[in-house]
């Protein structure tokens, strides 16, 4: 999309009745950026959590898919709540994030993130049995379930950092 | 309280106080890692809110949970406290006139008051009802309170960001 569509479209987005009442009424937004980061705050522990776990510094009494299972059935709905919010902040100012290259970064991380979490489910899913032996005793599935912890771990720091960015970086 | 007002703006306008409030980047820097730290405190300490309410992991004993997840949530407080303390200092003044700002450390101080009374006499006999999904209800209360607490910090967090601006 070029550069003038995309100004456009910022512009009849925040002309809308919904922008407008986002915008003029004074306690919206920040409600909406409270629930918001309540919800990256159930997003990021859990994915901390476990990838913790899979550098067993955290809950070793507990086999890895266990803590998959406990924490990332709850990562959808809230994402869900996320996306929501996220999209109403958007609408009340749409060029704070869309005209921003840091939303950008911020939503190329996130899909990095929900892939890593979406593939360890499904592995969980799909392989429930050999998912269920202690992957420790593999030294290949040792190394790729650390390596992808490690890259979890960076890419959700970056979400969280590029998210207070977006602030900082609005164009005038 | 004279000594205490020459204290805050002692370390207001300490060189380090100078360097974050003048820097481009590094005040956005430092209230990142607070976003994050905060976000590691309320997101985990949720899981042993939500056992103790009965809602999530009631299979497993109340110590297990608070074994697996407190050291994580401790770690993240430290950093939350660091941060936090250097982002205060580069703004003392308006801080402390923030009424926000205020309720936030109080809310945070009955956050830890909430727990301590948790762990100094609900918990005594923890090992005679952990088990259980439903828990008494000094426990249960302790994990709603928790949950309240922590969400109104989130929110008084919010809130200082848009009413510092002025001024």
């Amino acid at each position: 999309m070029s550069d003038a569509v995309l100004r456009d479209f910022c512009k009849w987005l925040a002309a809308t009745p919904l922008s407008e009442m986002i915008q003029t009424t004074g306690w919206i937004i920040p409600a909406l950026q409270t629930i918001h980061i309540l919800g990256v705050a159930v997003l990021f522990s859990s994915a901390i959590v476990l990838d913790l776990r899979i550098w067993r510094l955290l809950q070793r009494d507990v086999p890895v898919a266990e803590v998959a299972r406990r924490f990332i059935p709850v990562m959808w709905p809230v994402l869900l709540i996320l996306l929501i919010t996220g999209s109403l902040l958007i609408i009340g100012e749409p060029r704070r994030s869309l005209l921003n290259t840091t939303f950008y970064l911020k939503m190329a991380l996130l899909a990095v993130a929900l892939t890593l979490t979406g593939a360890l489910q499904w592995w969980l899913s799909s392989a429930p049995e050999a998912a269920d032996k202690d992957w420790e005793r593999d030294r290949g599935r040792r190394i790729a379930g650390r390596l992808a912890a490690t890259v979890s771990i960076l890419v959700w720091c970056g979400i969280l950092f590029a998210g207070r960015w977006i602030a900082y970086t609005q164009v005038g | 309280m004279p000594h205490f007002a020459d204290l805050i703006a002692y370390v207001e306008h300490s060189a380090l106080a100078d360097n974050i409030r003048e820097n481009d980047v590094l005040f956005p820097l430092i209230e990142s890692v607070h976003v994050l730290a905060i976000c590691l405190v309320v997101g985990s300490i949720l899981a042993v809110d939500l056992r103790l309410l009965g809602l999530a992991s009631v299979h497993r004993p109340v110590s297990r949970v608070t074994h697996g997840i407190l050291p994580l949530t401790w770690c993240a407080f430290v950093v939350a406290v660091g941060s936090g303390g250097l982002l205060f200092i580069s703004n003392a003044t308006k801080y402390l006139g923030n009424g926000y700002f205020i309720a936030k450390i109080f809310l945070i101080g009955a956050a830890g008051l909430n727990m301590m009374i948790f762990h100094g006499i609900s918990a005594k006999d923890l090992p005679r009802w952990e088990n259980g999904p439903r828990l008494p209800f000094p426990a249960r209360l302790a994990g709603g309170l928790s949950i309240l607490l922590w969400v109104a910090v989130v929110a008084c967090g919010r809130w200082i960001g848009f009413t510092m601006q002025a001024g």
